[in-house]
């Protein structure tokens, strides 16, 4: 069916089958391959994007069903990759295999979004749905606080980490 | 280390100019070495030209670009190697460059990503590449500058000369160098670590700014022009041929192209492909959909009699019995059993599955008798063959390109997926990617097989291991292990305690098996070092303490690492060899500096509450780590802290990539015992996804902190050797807390309640 999604602030015009999902129209059909697929059942949330700034597992979306509404994926969440959460992903050296972290990212910047100051366990529970299986999720931790940080104090940018996280020495 | 050959690997460097400016530098190695080192390979003969290890290239703009050649599969060996290099050409980091090498055997002598085998491998050999550049660029300043090469100094980037205050950059020099002939290998003088100004520090993964921003970089985001998207279903019974399949249907679904039975190559085989029926369409969605159609009719296969429970019972058997061979005896540990406490005990671990977050995936297109692949795969030698072999061309026809693998944790060292692709692409004639759903990933794995081990221990009347008898129910046929299912005979507490026995009994698999992060040691260390916990509860010792007097007890010294030579590579494919044994001080080191930074018993706990030790050497290295937990009365487990010190030798070359590793492998350890088990029932496996497969999620996740206890060992890998601990940390924690004796993964399974 054809059909018409507005993703990163752009309208796209697509041909899909009626029942497929938003994560293949993205990755398959406008080649946004930062969206990744893991389980295809909700249960990892690689395929995490915004609908309407909501975090949305995007494998279980049909696409057909997001049409008019706001789409952002990880190519959108900033123009140029300097997103709070992007910059302290980098700075805190969050990723190891880096396939969820697209993922981990969309849904940190949907908690950011409402809330501005996280403490640990409204990340750790914003947080649950999306799985590391390298386990960075210290480090997410951290680049969470520290994003909220870059975001209250643009001028922090750039200063080293004072400590790893985790509790490492 | 062979001995009687000191001098049989040499590196030398072939050094040539670059259109347009600049020096290009490739250092081989000799084709003797590696090969000479390992058990020969039936058909591995000499490989033809000198094997490129290391390829770097110095632009007149002062840029640095060096090659990686190993798979990235998040282990951060594309950080890591050219990090070496850099630090003894005396570069500033910024100005480095780094791309991935294509699978290249004529060129590279190895190119792999397992056993925690690159850092031993490459931490000189990568270190003298850098040195000869920087030696070749300071002799082509003595020339420029009309001074002695002795008077003049490097750093991040520029040749200075003191007296005269003048400087030239690299890239001013690098055409230059190129002219200079290309000193020996073996010679270069290499930096006093104290120097180090790159190697040891935090130095950030080089694709994480990609990754961060979505960038293609993924086996599964390859996309190449005209390209088609396949689906292949295989029988859920492994190995099972297609009995009969309508495809009629299936071809007339919207967007199919193609769908046709795949025979395999090895009736029943699990090691090459497997039969299935590939499905090709416009789009991977109308792949799925049309195949969620299908209906095969498999051929009868004796796997369906195979199950867990029916395992169970059959090692419960073979445990009563003899063990069908020994693998080791020393002493008399029945007779040294007389008179003294003994223990009995059996432990279990189940199936698991690797899980890596990137289902299996591989990018092929076959044209004019040429086959170019995307694999993200850990090992492409092995693939490539097994690609030719199956499809009847020659590997010289196979290109591989290799993709960043979404984890790797020893799945994608097994290259089902590789010739899969081939398969399916070779029938089709243009390029088509080739993805597996989770439910695919899940149930067509390589798992980390069960293992079974029958305890009896003894202690005397003052608290020292004098009998230790294990009797390990595994699987495999004969006198052979299923792949990832064996034992050897050194492993701990062989050669510390005076009376041991070892011995082995096998059940036949009809599943496919093969290596999982630490394989072996990620279940032996749970069995062992649970075990250990009961005999220093027998003998009335602290575990800790009691750990300790065992590591003094050894017997045997171990082969000591020579710190002058490199790990030779293992051939593409084969494990590294076991090494003598490790050595009692060192972990023993490790141990007493857990205890310090953990504070075992300095402070009283509260019933619920308990510390459990735990240690293991794997892949050269050596990890002790204590973990606190809690358990409620009602038997809900919360793990409040693990600590982890590990001796990898005298440098930890990139301490951020380092304490990555260790806090993942803790983690994935911990995420194993507490809820991972694949089961099988009718020879199919039971689990599918992740709301059946439980990997461990943000809410579960304790403090890890991480330590490091500096040897003067020469430095060795650190993807693996973290996690094996872990796993019996938790459960003598349990113990502690609860009086509660684990002997059977997953908790999730155990009763943790207690009153």
């Amino acid at each position: 069916m054809k059909i018409q999604l507005k993703v990163n602030g752009q309208a796209k015009a697509l041909d899909v089958p009626e029942d497929m999902p938003l994560l293949w129209a993205l990755r398959d059909e406008l080649n946004l391959k930062g969206t990744k697929f893991g389980c295809g059942v909700s249960q990892c949330g690689a395929c995490t994007v915004h609908v309407n700034g909501v975090a949305t597992r995007s494998c279980a979306t049909k696409a057909a069903a997001a049409q008019g509404a706001e789409i952002t994926t990880i190519e959108g969440l900033s123009p140029d990759g300097t997103h709070a959460l992007q910059r302290a992903w980098e700075e805190l050296d969050v990723p190891q295999c880096g396939y969820c972290q697209a993922g981990q990212i969309m849904a940190a910047a949907a908690l950011l979004a409402k809330n501005a100051k996280p403490t640990d366990a409204d990340i750790d529970t914003a947080m649950s749905r999306n799985i590391c299986r390298c386990a960075t999720y210290h480090r997410i931790r951290a680049a969470i606080h520290r994003a909220a940080e870059i975001k209250s104090s643009p001028a922090s940018v750039g200063a080293p980490a004072a400590k790893s996280p985790g509790g490492s020495l | 280390m062979n001995s009687s050959s000191p001098v049989s690997r040499r590196d030398f460097l072939r050094v040539s100019t670059i259109a347009g400016g600049g020096i290009l530098l490739a250092s081989y190695v000799e084709p003797l070495s590696a090969l000479e080192r390992y058990a020969p390979v039936a058909g591995a003969g000499p490989l033809a030209d000198p094997a490129l290890s290391a390829f770097v290239r110095i632009t007149p703009d002062g840029i640095v670009t060096i090659m990686s050649k190993n798979p990235e599969v998040g282990q951060g060996i594309k950080t890591m190697l050219p990090m070496l290099i850099a630090e003894e050409l005396d570069v500033d980091w910024k100005n480095v460059r780094i791309e991935q090498a294509p699978f290249d055997p004529t060129k590279f002598q190895s190119q792999f990503a397992g056993g925690s085998t690159a850092t031993p491998t490459n931490y000189l050999p990568m270190r003298r590449v850098g040195a000869a550049g920087r030696a070749m660029l300071v002799a082509a300043a003595a020339t420029k500058m009309g001074v002695p090469a002795s008077e003049l100094t490097t750093s991040l980037g520029v040749v200075r000369h003191a007296a005269s205050g003048k400087s030239m950059t690299y890239g001013e020099l690098a055409t230059d160098a190129a002219a200079v002939p290309a000193p020996d290998l073996a010679t270069m003088k290499l930096k006093d670590p104290k120097d180090f100004k790159i190697v040891g520090t935090r130095v950030k993964g080089v694709d994480n700014k990609a990754i961060v921003t979505g960038k293609p970089i993924f086996g599964i985001d390859v996309t190449v022009p005209g390209m088609l998207y396949a689906m292949y279903h295989k029988s859920p019974v492994f190995g099972s041929k297609v009995a009969s399949v309508d495809l009629t249907a299936i071809k007339a679904m919207p967007g199919v192209r193609h769908a046709f039975v795949v025979e395999g190559n090895e009736a029943g085989g699990l090691t090459g492909l497997m039969p299935g029926v590939a499905i090709v369409a416009d789009s991977w969605w109308q792949a799925k959909s049309a195949r969620a159609k299908l209906d095969v009719k498999w051929a009868a296969n004796p796997t369906s009699a195979q199950s867990t429970a029916a395992f169970n019972t059959q090692a419960a058997a073979l445990a009563k019995s003899e063990p069908q061979r020994s693998l080791r005896k020393d002493g008399d540990p029945d007779a040294a059993m007389q008179g003294a406490k003994v223990v009995n005990a059996s432990y279990y671990y189940p199936f698991i599955s690797h899980a890596q977050l990137e289902p299996m995936n591989c990018t092929a297109h076959f044209k004019d008798d040429k086959l170019e692949m995307w694999a993200p795969t850990q090992n492409p030698a092995p693939g490539r063959q097994l690609v030719a072999r199956v499809l009847g061309i020659k590997e010289e026809a196979i290109t591989v390109n290799l993709v960043r693998g979404g984890g790797g944790f020893g799945r994608r060292l097994t290259n089902d997926f590789m010739v899969e692709a081939a398969a399916i692409a070779k029938q089709v004639g243009v390029p088509v990617k080739l993805l597996w759903t989770r439910e695919d990933d899940m149930q067509h794995d390589f798992y980390r097989p069960a293992g079974y081990h029958n305890f009896a221990g003894a202690v005397d009347t003052s608290g020292k291991v004098v009998a230790w008898k294990n009797h390990f129910v595994s699987f495999g046929e004969g006198q052979n292990f299923a792949n990832s299912a064996s034992m050897g005979p050194g492993e701990f507490p062989a050669r510390f305690v005076p009376n041991y026995a070892l011995g082995a009994s096998v059940m036949p698999l009809g599943f496919p098996t093969g290596p999982l992060r630490a394989p072996g040691s990620n279940g032996i260390s749970f069995a062992a070092q649970g075990f250990i916990d009961e005999l220093a509860v027998a003998a009335g010792k602290d575990p800790l303490q009691f750990r300790l007097d065992l590591l003094a007890q050894e017997q045997v010294a171990p082969t000591p690492p020579n710190a002058q030579q490199p790990v030779p590579v293992p051939p593409a494919g084969q494990q590294a060899p076991v090494q003598a044994g490790f050595d009692g001080a060192r972990m023993r080191g490790v141990l007493e500096m857990v205890r310090d930074v953990s504070g075992w018993g300095k402070t009283a706990l509260p019933k619920g509450t308990g510390m459990g030790v735990a240690f293991h050497f794997s892949h050269r290295g050596y990890f002790a780590e204590v973990v606190q937990a809690t358990v409620s009365k009602a038997g809900v487990l919360k793990i409040d802290k693990v600590w982890a010190v590990g001796d990898v030798g005298s440098e930890i070359i990139n301490p951020s990539g380092a304490e990555a590793q260790v806090q993942g492998s803790v983690l994935d350890g911990l995420a194993q015992a507490l809820a991972q088990e694949i089961t099988f029932a009718n020879g199919q496996t039971e689990q599918s996804n992740f709301n059946t497969y439980r990997l461990l999620r943000s809410n579960q996740v304790p403090p890890v902190e991480v330590h490091w206890k500096k040897t003067t060992f020469p430095p060795t890998g650190i993807g693996e050797p973290a996690l094996p601990p872990a796993i019996p940390a938790l459960v003598n924690a349990i113990h502690a807390a609860t009086g509660k004796r684990i002997r059977s993964l997953p908790l999730s399974k155990q009763d943790l309640k207690w009153a």
